[in-house]
C-alpha cells in the first residue's frame, strides 16, 4: 500500500514537475515579449525625445503658398478731360469708370496681374483755370495732392497752345501729365473716343509708374531671365540692389599734397545737392552721407600721354582697372553693414595733369567721370589751369562743388534705379527740379523696389524653410520662428497692400519682410554645428545597440516560430 | 567690374553763398608728428613714434547733426566714436614685455598683448551691449583677435583707470577693461594702423616704419589713443585727440655683433627724405642728456629741448623736419650714434609677477612691487584682474613689506561668477621708502568643461598683467603749464602736480597650466558606459527570460548496475 502511494505521489509530483517546466517556459517568454515591449514602448521614445533637436513650429503650409506668387499691381488713373475736347452729348455721359486687366504667367511659379482702374471725368473750373496759365503743373498740383502711385491725366484740346508743336504728351514734377488729345469725329459716341484714347493713356502710365519689363527686371531674384535685351540687363545691373540703408561716401583724392591743398565745401554741397533727393527717397531707405579726404591715394592705371592734345588721357577699356587699388583705401563702413556707394574726385597731381578720361570712340568724355555699376562712380578733375608754373607749394584750390556735384548726383540718380527712361516720341519729360526727384519717378521707383523687396523676401523665406526642412539637425529657436512669421505676415500684408493699391504701405511691408526674412536667415544659431552624419551617430551607439537588440531579436524570432509550430501541431490534431 | 562713361545731369543745386567767398575759415583740425629715440643704458635703442591729430568737433552730438565729413582723422574710428558714443578710448598691441628694470619707464606703458579700455559716455543705456560690438568692429579695423573679449575678460576697475582727457567721470559703470595677454602682434595689425594715419606710409616720420625690421626688435607696442582734450589752457574750446603711438626697443648690442654704433638707416633701413607735407609739426628728439660721457651723435644740432619727463629732467636734440636744412645736401637724413661707455639708473617703481605651488590643484599668485626711492613713501593702486577658472581665496590675501604686515587702505574685490565675469581685485598699498612689497593670494583650480578648453591647452592659460599705477614723487619741480608746442612724448599723462608725476607699470602676464583632460575621453566615455549598460542588461536578460529546469539526476553506478542484473532477472526495476 505504501509502495502504491509511493509510487502515485512520484506520479504526481513528476507531472506537477512538467507542468511547472511548462509553466517556466511560458513566464521566461512573457518576460522576454515585455521587456521588448518595453524597449519599444518606453526606451525607443524615450532615446528619441533626449537626442532631439529643439525645432519651434513653422508656417510651412503659408510658407510653401508664398513659393507660387501671384501679384496685382493696381493703379489709379484718372483721365481728365478739358473744355473743349469733348461735345456736350459725349459729355453727358460722365463721371464713368472702367477697369482694365492684364495677366502675364512669368513662370511656373510667379505670376503678374496688372489691374488699371481709369476713371473718367470733366475737368473743373480751377483746373480749367489752372490749365490756361503757362505754370500748369505746379496749379494743377495745388489743387489736389494725388495719392502715391496714382496718375492723373489731363486731355487738353488738339489746338491747345499749352504745349509747343510737336509735343504730343508732357509728363510734370509731380503725378499729372497733360495729353494732347488725337483728333475726335463729334459724331462718335464716347466709347469710340475712349477707346481711342486708350493707347495713348496707356503709354503715358506705362512711362509714369511702371512698365512690364520693369517689373519683370525687378523680379530678377525669383526669374531666371532668358530674355532680356543688352540695354535692360545693363539697366538692372547698374542699379544698387535693395536694401533698408544705403551709405553714400564722397572721398577726394589728393595723390600730392605737396603741390595742392584742395579745399571742398563737402558739407554745403551735400546740404544743397544730395539731402533734397535723399529726403525725397527716405520712404526706400534710410541714407547716410559722410566724406573724407585721403592723400596719397593714386589710380591702379598709369594714364597715357597724349601728345595731339598735349595731356593725359585714360581710355575706356583701362577704367575697370582704376578702382581697386583705391579701393584698399577707401575703408568700409566700420559702423554698418549696409552697402556703400562711393564717389570719388581725382585731382591729378601736376605731373599727370590734364588728365581726360575717353570713351569707346576716342573721344573726351565731357563730364570727364565715370561709374561702376553698384559701386559708384570717380570724377576726374583737372586743377592745373588755376595757377601759374611759378606759383607757391602748395597751391591753395577751391574745388567748384556745383560742377562736381552735378556729376555725381547724375551718377547716384543711376544707382538708385532712377532709370533715364527712353520716352517714346513726342513725349517730354520736365526735370526734377531742385529735388533732384520728380514725384513719378519716386512712384516707378517704389513700384519696383516692392516688387523686387517681395520677389527677394520670398526667395529667402522659402530657401530658408526648404533648408530647415531639409536638415533635420538644425535646432530652431523661437526666435527664428518669431522672425519667419512676422516676416511671413509682412509679405501677405504686402502682397495685399499691393493688390489694394497701397503703394507706401506695400513697400513698407515689404521692407519688413525683407528686413525679418534676412534676420530670420542669417541668424548665428542656425550655423551652430549641431549636425553630425548619421553613420557616424549609430557608430557610437553601437556598443549599446547591438549588445541589446540581439537577444530580443533572437527571442522574438523564437517566440514567433514557436507559436507556429504550435498552431501547425493543433492544426494537425484537429485534422 | 565694367564702367560705363557718365553724362553730367544737369541739376540746379541751390548752392549756399559759401562759394562765392574766396576767405576760408583755419583749418579745424591739424596733424603733428614725432619720433624720439632714446639710447637706453642696457645698450637698446629705444625709439617712440608719436602721431596726434586734433580735431575741434563733438562726435556725441545728436543724430540730426552727425559729423560725417573727414579730413585729417580717419573715417573708421570717427564712425566708431559716434557710433557707439565713445569718450574715451584706448587700445594698445604690445609683442615683448618691457624690461623696467633696464630699460626705466616708457613714455606710453603698454602690456603684453591687446589692451583695450573705454569710457562710454554717460547717455548710453546698454553699455555691455555697445562694448561688445566695439570689440567687434575694432577687431574688424585692426585685424586682431578683439572679438575675443567677452564678460569673461572684462572688468571695471574702480580707481585704476581714471579718465586721460577732460571730464572727471567718476561712475565706473561706464568704464570697460579688458586685456588679451594672448594676442600676438604682427604685420597685419601694423598695416591697418598705418592707414589711419593721413600720410599713411607715403611721407613723413611713417616711411621708417617698415614692418620686417620694427617686428625684429626687443619691444614692440603700438596703440591709439583717443580722447577729448583742452585747446588751449583755459579751456574755452575742446577738441578730439587721436594720439598714434609706435614704441620699439631694438636690440643693437647683440644684432650689431657687438659694435655700439646706430643710425636711422640701420634701425630702419631707411632715411627721412621729407615730413609729411600735412603735418604743423614733424620732429625728430634724441635724448642727449647723458652725452657727451656716453655717445656722440652726427649731424649735430644746436636745437636743444629740455623737458621734465618722468620726474627727470632731459636734454633732447631737436631735428626740425619742415626745415630743408635738416636735410643737407643729399636730401636725407639719417642720425648716426656711436657709444662710449655705461653705466645703469634704476627706476623708481618697478613691479613683477609669478605664480608659485606645485600640482595641478592650488597656487598662489605672488606680485612684488619695488620701491626704490631712498626716502619717500608713497601709495600705488594695484589692480589684478584674474579669470573665473583661478578660483581666488581672498582670505589668504596677504600684503607684507619690510616683512612685517602692510594693510591696503582700500580694498575693492569683486568676486568672479563662472563663466561669466572674472575676480576683479584693486587696492590701495602704502609702499615704505626703499622697500619690497609682496602681494601674495591663493587660488585653485578649476575643471573646465571639454568644450571650454583652448585649441592648445597644454601650453597653459594666460593670466593678464596686473596694473600698477603711482604718482611717484618726482626728483625735479614738474611743469604743470600747458602749452600747445611741448613735445608730444612728454605731454600724454596731464600734470595736476609739481612734485609727483603719474606712472603706469604693467608687470608679466602670468601663464598657468589646468588640469587638462584626455580629449578623445568623450568618446571613450560613451563607448566604456555603452558596454557596461550592455554587460548588466545582458545578464539581467538572461536571468529573466532563460527557463529553469530540474534536471533529471542521473542514478548512481550501482542502481544501475542493480537495475541492469533486475531486468535480465525480469524481476521490477527500482524507481
Amino acid at each position: 500500500k505504501q509502495v502504491v502511494l509511493f509510487y502515485r505521489l512520484t506520479k504526481v509530483l513528476i507531472s506537477y514537475c512538467f507542468i511547472l517546466v511548462i509553466a517556466e517556459m511560458q513566464r521566461g517568454r512573457y518576460a522576454a515579449l515585455a521587456i521588448a515591449a518595453v524597449v519599444i514602448v518606453v526606451g525607443i521614445p524615450l532615446w528619441w525625445k533626449t537626442t532631439e533637436t529643439y525645432r519651434a513650429w513653422l508656417p510651412f503650409s503659408e510658407i510653401s503658398e508664398l513659393d507660387s506668387l501671384q501679384l496685382q499691381l493696381s493703379v489709379d488713373i484718372e483721365v481728365v478731360f478739358s473744355r473743349g475736347t469733348l461735345t456736350p452729348e459725349q459729355q453727358k455721359k460722365f463721371p464713368l469708370s472702367h477697369v482694365n486687366q492684364k495677366e502675364h504667367q512669368v513662370d511656373a511659379k510667379t505670376g503678374l496681374r496688372y489691374k488699371y482702374e481709369t476713371r473718367y471725368r470733366t475737368a473743373t473750373i480751377m483746373e480749367e483755370d489752372a490749365l490756361n496759365q503757362p505754370t500748369a503743373d505746379l496749379s494743377l498740383h495745388m489743387l489736389s495732392e494725388s495719392s502715391c502711385g496714382s496718375v492723373v491725366v489731363y486731355v487738353i484740346p488738339e489746338s491747345a497752345a499749352l504745349l509747343p508743336e510737336d509735343v504730343k504728351v508732357y509728363v510734370g514734377q509731380r503725378r499729372t501729365a497733360l495729353l494732347r488729345s488725337p483728333p475726335f469725329k463729334s459724331s462718335w459716341s464716347l466709347k469710340e473716343v475712349l477707346s481711342n484714347l486708350d493707347m495713348e493713356v496707356e503709354q503715358v502710365v506705362s512711362t509714369m509708374s511702371f512698365s512690364h519689363q520693369d517689373i519683370v527686371a525687378a523680379l530678377s531674384d525669383r526669374v531666371r531671365m532668358a530674355k532680356v535685351t543688352k540695354e535692360s540687363m545693363a539697366d538692372s545691373m547698374r542699379a544698387i540692389k535693395s536694401s533698408p540703408g544705403y551709405e553714400i561716401t564722397f572721398s577726394l583724392l589728393n595723390p600730392d599734397p605737396r603741390s595742392h591743398s584742395l579745399h571742398w565745401d563737402i558739407e554745403g554741397a551735400v546740404q544743397s545737392c544730395i539731402q533734397p533727393l535723399l529726403n525725397k527717397l527716405a520712404p526706400i531707405a534710410n541714407f547716410s552721407v559722410d566724406s573724407q579726404i585721403l592723400y596719397y591715394a593714386v589710380l591702379g592705371v598709369n594714364p597715357r600721354f597724349d601728345n595731339s592734345v598735349s595731356a593725359y588721357t585714360l581710355s575706356a577699356d583701362s577704367l575697370s582697372h582704376v578702382i581697386n587699388p583705391v579701393e584698399a583705401r577707401l575703408g568700409s563702413n566700420a559702423a554698418s553693414s549696409n552697402p556703400v556707394l562711393n564717389f570719388l574726385l581725382y585731382v591729378p597731381d601736376s605731373h599727370h595733369s590734364p588728365l581726360f578720361i575717353r570713351d569707346h570712340s576716342k573721344r573726351e568724355v565731357p563730364s570727364n567721370a565715370f561709374h561702376s555699376p553698384r559701386w559708384g562712380g570717380i570724377m576726374v578733375y583737372n586743377v592745373n589751369e588755376m595757377y601759374g608754373p611759378e606759383a607757391e607749394r602748395p597751391v591753395d584750390i577751391n574745388i567748384n562743388m556745383a560742377k562736381v556735384m552735378g556729376v555725381f548726383l547724375a551718377q547716384l540718380r543711376l544707382m538708385l534705379g532712377v532709370q533715364h527712361t527712353h520716352p517714346p516720341t513726342g513725349f517730354v519729360l520736365q526735370s526734377p527740379g531742385s529735388a533732384g526727384l520728380a514725384d513719378w519717378e519716386l512712384d516707378r521707383l517704389l513700384w519696383s523696389r516692392s516688387v523686387e523687396n517681395i520677389a527677394t523676401a520670398s526667395t529667402t523665406i522659402t530657401s530658408l524653410a526648404q533648408l530647415l526642412d531639409q536638415i533635420g539637425n538644425i535646432v530652431i529657436n523661437d526666435n527664428i520662428a518669431q522672425q519667419v512669421s512676422s516676416a511671413v505676415t509682412s509679405l501677405q500684408s504686402a502682397v495685399a497692400e499691393l493688390e489694394a493699391g497701397n503703394l507706401a504701405f506695400a513697400l513698407q511691408y515689404s521692407r519688413e519682410a525683407i528686413l525679418a526674412s534676412e534676420r530670420a536667415f542669417f541668424d548665428p544659431s542656425l550655423l551652430h554645428l549641431l549636425y553630425f552624419p548619421d553613420d557616424q551617430k549609430f557608430a557610437i551607439y553601437i556598443p549599446l545597440f547591438l549588445p541589446m537588440c540581439v537577444p530580443i531579436v533572437l527571442s522574438l524570432l523564437k517566440i514567433v516560430s514557436e507559436a507556429k509550430k504550435k498552431r501547425a501541431d493543433k492544426q494537425a490534431k484537429s485534422d | 567690374k565694367f564702367s560705363q562713361i557718365s553724362r553730367s545731369y544737369d541739376i540746379v543745386c541751390l548752392l549756399g553763398r559759401s562759394y562765392r567767398c574766396k576767405c576760408r575759415p583755419p583749418a579745424r583740425d591739424q596733424f603733428q608728428e614725432e619720433l624720439v629715440i632714446r639710447p637706453l643704458h642696457s645698450g637698446d635703442i629705444y625709439a617712440s613714434f608719436q602721431f596726434r591729430t586734433l580735431w575741434d568737433t563733438d562726435f556725441l552730438q545728436e543724430r540730426q547733426k552727425k559729423v560725417s565729413h573727414y579730413r585729417l582723422f580717419p573715417k573708421s574710428l570717427g564712425q566708431v566714436l559716434s557710433k557707439f558714443s565713445v569718450r574715451e578710448l584706448h587700445i594698445s598691441f604690445t609683442q615683448g614685455f618691457w624690461r623696467t628694470m633696464q630699460w626705466g619707464q616708457p613714455f606710453i606703458p603698454s602690456p603684453p598683448g591687446a589692451e583695450l579700455w573705454v569710457w562710454f559716455h554717460h547717455t548710453v543705456s546698454d553699455v555691455d551691449g555697445n562694448w561688445k560690438e566695439l570689440t567687434n568692429v575694432l577687431s574688424g579695423i585692426f585685424c586682431a583677435s578683439l572679438n575675443f573679449i567677452d564678460m569673461t575678460n572684462t572688468v571695471q576697475p574702480s580707481a585704476s583707470f581714471k579718465p586721460l582727457g577732460l571730464g572727471n567721470a567718476t561712475d565706473h559703470r561706464f568704464l570697460r577693461y579688458a586685456t588679451l595677454p594672448r594676442e600676438i602682434v604682427c604685420t597685419e595689425n601694423l598695416t591697418p594702423w598705418k592707414k589711419l594715419l593721413p600720410c599713411g606710409s607715403k611721407a613723413g616720420l611713417a616711411v621708417l616704419m617698415k614692418s620686417e625690421k620694427l617686428f625684429h626688435s626687443s619691444f614692440h607696442s603700438q596703440a591709439v589713443h583717443i580722447r577729448p582734450i583742452c585747446q588751449d589752457e583755459q579751456c574755452t574750446s575742446k577738441a578730439w585727440e587721436l594720439r598714434q603711438t609706435l614704441n620699439v626697443v631694438f636690440d643693437h648690442y647683440t644684432s650689431g655683433q657687438g659694435k655700439k654704433e646706430w643710425s636711422l638707416f640701420k634701425m630702419f633701413s631707411r632715411t627721412l627724405t621729407e615730413a609729411c607735407p600735412l603735418a604743423s609739426s614733424s620732429k625728430v628728439y634724441v635724448d642727449i642728456t647723458d652725452n657727451p660721457e656716453l655717445f656722440e651723435l652726427s649731424p649735430a644740432t644746436h636745437l636743444l629741448s629740455r623737458a621734465v619727463v618722468l620726474g627727470d629732467r632731459r636734454t633732447y636734440s631737436v631735428y626740425d623736419l619742415t626745415r630743408a636744412e635738416t636735410f643737407g645736401q643729399l636730401r636725407s637724413f639719417n642720425l648716426l650714434l656711436r657709444w662710449k661707455g655705461d653705466n645703469m639708473l634704476r627706476p623708481l617703481l618697478h613691479a613683477e609677477r609669478y605664480v608659485a605651488g606645485f600640482g595641478l590643484q592650488t597656487g598662489e599668485i605672488h606680485t612684488v612691487i619695488y620701491n626704490n626711492h631712498p626716502y619717500r613713501a608713497f601709495p600705488v593702486l594695484l589692480m589684478d584682474s584674474v579669470p573665473w577658472y583661478l578660483q581666488l581665496y581672498v582670505h589668504t590675501l596677504t600684503v607684507t613689506s619690510k616683512s612685517r604686515d602692510n594693510k591696503p587702505s582700500y580694498i575693492h574685490y569683486q568676486p568672479a561668477k563662472d563663466r561669466h565675469r572674472p575676480h576683479l581685485l584693486e587696492m590701495l598699498i602704502q609702499l615704505p621708502p626703499h622697500s619690497m612689497t609682496e602681494v601674495t593670494v591663493q587660488f585653485e583650480r578649476a575643471l573646465l568643461k571639454w568644450t571650454e578648453y583652448t585649441p592648445d591647452p597644454n601650453h597653459g592659460f594666460y593670466v593678464g598683467s596686473s596694473v600698477v599705477s603711482a604718482l611717484v614723487p618726482s626728483m625735479v619741480a614738474m611743469s604743470t603749464n600747458f602749452t600747445q608746442d611741448q613735445p608730444l612724448f612728454s605731454s600724454f599723462v596731464p600734470v595736476k602736480e609739481e612734485s609727483s608725476y603719474f606712472v603706469r607699470v604693467y608687470t608679466e602676464p602670468l601663464l598657468v597650466n589646468l588640469p587638462t583632460p584626455d580629449f578623445s575621453m568623450p568618446y571613450n566615455v560613451i563607448c566604456l558606459t555603452c558596454t557596461v549598460v550592455a554587460v548588466g542588461y545582458g545578464s539581467f536578460y538572461n536571468l529573466l527570460t532563460r527557463t529553469f529546469q530540474v534536471d533529471e539526476p542521473s542514478p548512481p553506478l550501482a542502481k544501475r548496475l542493480a537495475n541492469f542484473i533486475r531486468r535480465i532477472r525480469g524481476v521490477p526495476l527500482l524507481a
